[in-house]
Formats: C-alpha cells, sequence, structure tokens
C-alpha cells in the first residue's frame, strides 16, 4: 500500500499550475490537503503522473466575507475555516458542517474546496455548498470560469471540472435574515462518511415559513435537494402534522443506494427522520 | 528508474533542521521510520482512520500516513520521540496516560500522545463531549478508551462555566 512512482511540482502561483495542468504529455492531478487523494495513492486506485500541489499557491489562502457571502480560497484548511472569526461569528452552519467532517487530524489537512473538488457524496461541504446556493470558480489557462452548484456536482466523484481545471473559490450565499439552520448526520462511527446526512434552513416570517432549503446527502450520487418539499413548507406553521407531509415529500423521489453500511429503506426512512428532526431544530433556531 | 525524480527536502524535525533527498511517492511515515530511524510513530492502516501515524506539522495533530514527505517542505514536524521532557522525566501527557493506565500494548499511544500534545500545548478548555471529538481520530485495540480519556482529562482543562457548553461548535 505506497503510492505508485510519481512525480511532484509545488508551483508558487496559479498560473504555473494552470500551464502544468494544461500540458497534455503527463497525466496531472491537483493535490492540496491530500486526505483524499493520498489515500488513493496509497491504494493506488489513483496513478497520475504528476502531482500538482497548489497548498503554497498564496493567492488561494483567503478567506474573504461580507454581509452576503462568505468566499473560501482552494489552500484554505478545514480546521482554519472552522476557526476563522467571521464563521464563528456570523456562519454557523459551515462551522458545524466542517465540525462533522472525519477527524481532527483530516481536517488539519483538507480543505474546504477540495473536498468539493473530490466531490464525495456522502460528504458534509457538497450538500453544504449546495444548501447555500454556492457558485464555484475554476481556473486554467482559459481563464476563470464561474460554475453554479446546480451545474456542478454530476454524479459520485464527478465534477462540472474540467482535466485541466482547478477549482479555485467557492462563494457561499448568505441565507436571508431570520433564518434558523439545522446540520444532523447519522454515521456507523464517529467521524465516518454520512450514511445519511440533512442540512436545512428555513426563515421565519408573520406567515409562518417564508423561505427553505433542505437538502439530503448520503441518499444519492450528488447531494439532493429536495424541491417539492420546501415548497410545501413555504407558508406554514411549523406543525407535527406540516413535518409529516414535508418529511414524507423530501423523500418521496429517493432512490438512496443499498450498500455494506446502510439499506436504501434504512437511508429512506432516516432521511425522513432527519428533515422532521432539522426543519423543527432550524424553525426553533429562526426565532 | 525513478532516482531523476528525487527531490531535496528541507524541513524542521523535532527541533532539528533535515535536508534529505527523497522520491515524491514516499510518505511522511516512510520517511520518518525507514530512512530517518524514528520509529515512534506508527503505521496502523496506512490509509487515514486509525490515527497511530499522528504526528505534529506545524503544531497541528496530522495523519502522516496522508503526509507524502515532499509535503513537509519547510513544515515543522514533532514526532513522539521529542515529547518527553529528559531521558529520565516523562511530559505531563505521558506521566497522565501512565499514571491512568492509559495504555496496554502501546501501538496507538504515540498518536495519542501527540494529540494530547497539541491539545495541552493550544491551552483551550474543552468539555467532555468535546475531548472526546478531539481523539476520536484513534482507534485502540487494547484499552476501550476509558483510561485513555481519563488520562485526556487529567491534561486537558475543562471549562470553568457550565453555560460554556454551547459554544464553538
Amino acid at each position: 500500500m505506497k503510492p505508485p512512482v510519481l512525480d511532484y511540482v509545488a508551483p508558487r502561483t496559479l498560473e504555473e499550475a494552470a500551464l502544468l495542468l494544461a500540458d497534455d504529455s503527463r497525466e496531472a492531478k491537483v493535490l492540496a490537503g491530500g486526505q483524499s487523494l493520498v489515500p488513493m495513492l496509497n491504494m493506488r486506485l489513483s496513478r497520475p503522473e504528476v502531482l500538482v500541489d497548489i497548498a503554497r499557491v498564496r493567492s488561494l489562502d483567503y478567506i474573504e466575507a461580507d454581509s452576503d457571502r462568505l468566499a473560501i480560497g482552494a489552500a484554505v484548511t478545514q480546521a482554519d475555516a472552522a476557526r476563522h472569526l467571521e464563521v464563528q461569528a456570523n456562519w454557523p452552519l459551515v462551522a458545524a458542517a466542517i465540525s462533522h467532517i472525519g477527524h481532527a487530524q483530516i481536517r488539519n489537512r483538507g480543505t474546504v474546496v477540495g473536498s468539493l473538488a473530490h466531490h464525495d457524496p456522502a460528504a458534509e461541504l457538497p450538500a453544504l455548498a449546495l444548501a447555500l446556493d454556492a457558485t464555484l470558480t475554476a481556473y486554467s489557462t482559459r481563464g476563470p470560469r464561474v460554475i453554479e452548484v446546480a451545474d456542478f456536482f454530476l454524479g459520485t466523484f464527478q465534477t462540472d471540472l474540467a482535466d485541466d481545471e482547478i477549482l479555485v473559490q467557492v462563494s457561499l450565499a448568505a441565507p436571508p435574515p431570520r433564518t434558523g439552520w439545522s446540520f444532523r448526520e447519522v454515521a456507523r462511527k464517529h467521524g465516518d462518511f454520512a450514511s445519511v446526512g440533512a442540512i436545512t434552513l428555513v426563515s421565519r416570517g408573520a406567515a409562518g415559513v417564508e423561505w427553505a432549503r433542505l437538502v439530503l446527502f448520503g441518499v444519492g450520487a450528488t447531494p439532493y435537494r429536495a424541491v417539492e418539499a420546501e415548497q410545501l413548507l413555504v407558508g406554514q406553521h411549523v406543525t407535527p402534522e406540516v413535518l409529516g407531509t414535508v418529511s414524507a415529500a423530501a423523500v418521496a423521489d429517493l432512490r438512496p443506494p443499498s450498500d455494506v453500511h446502510a439499506t436504501a429503506e434504512y437511508r429512506r426512512e432516516v432521511a425522513a427522520s432527519l428533515i422532521r428532526t432539522t426543519v423543527e431544530e432550524a424553525w426553533r433556531r429562526s426565532a | 528508474m525513478t532516482t531523476d525524480l528525487q527531490r531535496t527536502l528541507t524541513f524542521g524535525l523535532n527541533g532539528e533542521q533535515v535536508v534529505v533527498e527523497v522520491e515524491p511517492r514516499l510518505l511522511l511515515t516512510d520517511l520518518l521510520r525507514r530512512r530517518l530511524g524514528l520509529t515512534g510513530t506508527h503505521v496502523g492502516c496506512e490509509h487515514g482512520v486509525c490515527g497511530a501515524c499522528t504526528v505534529l506539522v506545524d503544531g497541528r495533530p496530522v495523519r502522516a500516513c496522508l503526509m507524502l514527505a515532499v509535503q513537509a517542505e519547510g513544515c515543522e514536524i514533532r514526532t513522539v520521540e521529542s515529547v518527553a521532557c529528559s531521558p529520565t522525566q516523562l511530559h505531563p501527557v505521558q506521566q497522565a496516560l501512565h499514571d491512568h493506565h492509559g495504555l496496554q500494548c502501546g501501538f496507538c499511544t504515540p498518536g495519542i500522545v501527540m494529540s494530547l500534545v497539541a491539545l495541552t500545548e493550544d491551552g483551550v478548555a474543552l468539555d467532555d463531549e468535546e475531548l472526546r471529538d478531539e481523539l476520536a481520530g484513534h482507534v485502540c485495540r487494547c484499552t476501550g478508551y476509558r483510561n485513555i480519556i481519563a488520562a485526556a482529562r487529567a491534561v486537558v482543562p475543562a471549562p470553568v462555566r457550565a453555560d460554556d457548553e454551547e459554544g464553538g461548535r
């Protein structure tokens, strides 16, 4: 269980990195935190000819926030993002999602943007990006390209990134005022990938729920936004009856996988339960 | 032949500067153990789940099996060999693990020592759940964890005020 023979370059600038990826003569793979890629190298599931380490590209090491958005560059680790004063103060959902990723050692190296580029559909951050209407910025020798989250996650380990593109930033949108949030995940062991998870945002108005986002993960090849369930929730006050209707609607179209960790039936049932729990908690937090 | 892929690596290790030639595919664990003879860092799984290989990189616990040696360029690495205060005096973390019988075979222990060293140096107070969370990246087959947690509790302060519970997560 050792990595295959490969070359390694640590460019200092984004342009250098883009040129390395554009070089057709060698198969290149981007390395940042390595918490997904290095295990794959160790098991020889991935055999690139050259690793392009972007962790030293200083221009990618930033977190920028204003009242509308939180932008995180590709070199920022999950731990540093969660610890950032801005995130701690104003983006508790982001801190909560990150705290569920793996274990402390993983979060000290793994990057926020790297998790999105890797796209394990059972991971927390792709679901977070979907819940917060993210825009993703890719970069290549052709320049930057902005991708809406709805177009980004295509399937398990598949995103809209071209082979020569580096994902350089994720920008998360701030929810409306008076929005409560909730994050829940069920996993076999602490730190495992989620068997099922839910992220819910609910904003409160005079007539009840004014706006809602319901995202499930671990339930298919991409994170899943339960759009019909969101629409059922808007205009309602959150009662046990409404929770029942909304959770049933949220899972009605799900075709979750069955695997060694959980059956499809289990995932569907737990997904419905997590919707009930997270909607109720987000509703309470919106007060 | 892969000698043409060698890279020169310069980094701080247990307070000293090290300069070595390495293949890019060499894992940090193998650099430490095989090339540099520091076998205190253990390899349990080599895919990032057991925690036995935990070292400190710039003060932060990291799985050395998930780092290529070349990624350590310019970093400060600390391994378990650097922890004892002297050849005859244990670090408080080590002393606590001894006092609370927090190890049996000792295979997982160096990784846990490094995580606890980082926590004690951070000086942050953690409640019981947060403390377990910070150590959750370590698998132990011998002890059932209870004595490890007791040792950790002895060296990591708990929050003073009850209403600190909600913060930080």
